[in-house]
């Protein structure tokens, strides 16, 4: 059970994590050198109500420090749209930890982007309990709104 | 999600679920104090209507302790409300589901519209209040930018399945994938075998969401009821994974 609350809170955690890197949003982002340049011209969207978006490319996220260790990730934008996720750094000081991160973050990456190029603000879905609540998107939602 | 104004955000625990305050308007002390407000709202509708306290007024009505009228005001209210779902839902919807009074199916979405009207009469018209996964959503979430809701895949948790977009609208969603099967079939008592989930979206969350719960009660016979509902549209996941959805539904399905 110990386990399980362990891998929802990192799950959340990395699903914040994953949805703070808007696209919209390129100066929080540590740019790919060979895309530095390109991030902060915007191109012209295809999808006129989603304004601006930082040019295709990869893009690297800062280290964050976590409760459960460093995370790191990098960002692949096509045509103003996350298409790809990569984990780079990943909570790895203890044999727990790597079992977590080998469950969760496979998975949270699937979560962050089928969420994410949704570009949605809310979620319906079956009625959850507190505990439940955790381990939606809604709360990734509420979380990286704040 | 384009530029946002500077808002304001607010999750509070209540009725055994979470409860999601998403205020785009500019913040002002009235809509400080109108989000205080509908807090202390639900934590009041809970303590009236919780079927989990044997203290509260719909526990002890109930049990034949005290009588309607002796109840607060909003249980009538309620009730009748109740009753008049049951109606539109030709008996799908009771408040006396198992056959003990518990209108439960109607109290939340209705705590939640109208939590949504009092930060609307302290000046907040782009709203979004979600009470457990269903939503009653106010003006849009920029200018020119309608609100965008997921629908929760019912059988793959954490992908969506659908997107619903629009303006002053509310979504509501009814399944087992969250707490197992717990909405009971009112006319046999036990629980309804239903769709994986069904997603009404309406106008108002009180009567939505006890539209989809009758819906999901309703099973197999929701789309015919949905499809002649003027002002509702529905979305339903099956066990087995099939989709279908009224021809008016807002929004764009995920590829499946």
């Amino acid at each position: 059970m110990r386990r399980a609350v362990l891998t929802a809170a990192s799950t959340s955690a990395l699903v914040v994590l994953l949805l703070s890197l808007k696209p919209h949003q390129p100066a929080a982002l540590t740019g790919d050198p060979a895309q530095a340049g390109a991030a902060s011209a915007p191109t012209p969207s295809g999808r006129p109500s989603q304004g601006s978006h930082p040019a295709d490319g990869t893009y690297t996220g800062a280290p964050i420090r976590t409760r459960y260790g460093t995370v790191q990730v990098t960002a692949t934008v096509k045509a103003g749209r996350l298409t790809a996720v990569k984990v780079l750094h990943a909570p790895s000081e203890n044999g727990r930890d790597r079992e977590i991160a080998a469950y969760a973050l496979p998975r949270l990456t699937q979560e962050a982007l089928s969420a994410h190029s949704a570009h949605i603000d809310a979620v319906s879905g079956a009625s959850y309990t507190s505990a439940g609540y955790v381990q939606s998107l809604q709360s990734a939602l509420d979380r990286a709104g704040v | 999600m384009s530029e946002f104004r500077r808002g304001l955000r607010h999750v509070e625990e209540a009725m055994g679920t979470v409860f999601s305050f998403d205020v785009r308007d500019t913040r002002t002390p009235a809509i400080e104090a109108a989000v205080h407000d509908a807090v202390a709202w639900l934590h009041h509708v809970d303590e009236v209507f919780s079927t989990y306290r044997s203290d509260s007024a719909i526990s002890r009505l109930a049990r034949g302790e005290i009588g309607l009228d002796d109840c607060p005001a909003e249980v009538r209210e309620v009730l009748d409300l109740c009753e008049r779902v049951g109606t539109a839902t030709r008996g799908w919807f009771s408040a006396t589901p198992g056959g003990t009074l518990d209108p439960s199916g109607l109290v939340k979405g209705w705590a939640v519209e109208r939590a949504g009207q009092l930060l609307r009469a302290a000046g907040a018209h782009h709203t979004c209040v979600n009470g457990g996964g269903d939503l009653q959503l106010s003006g849009e979430a920029a200018p020119g930018i309608p609100w965008r809701v997921g629908i929760a895949h019912p059988l793959r948790p954490g992908e969506l399945c659908a997107v619903v977009t629009g303006r002053d609208l509310a979504v509501a969603t009814s399944g087992s994938a969250e707490r197992g099967p717990h909405i009971l079939d009112p006319h046999t008592r036990a629980p309804a075998a239903g769709p994986a989930s069904v997603t009404v979206v309406g106008p108002g969350l009180t009567t939505t969401d006890a539209y989809a719960t009758a819906a999901f009660a309703m099973g197999a016979g929701a789309q015919d009821w949905l499809e002649g509902l003027d002002g509702y549209e529905g979305l339903a996941i099956t066990g087995d994974g099939e989709t279908w959805r009224t021809p008016g539904f807002p929004g764009t399905s995920c590829a499946a």
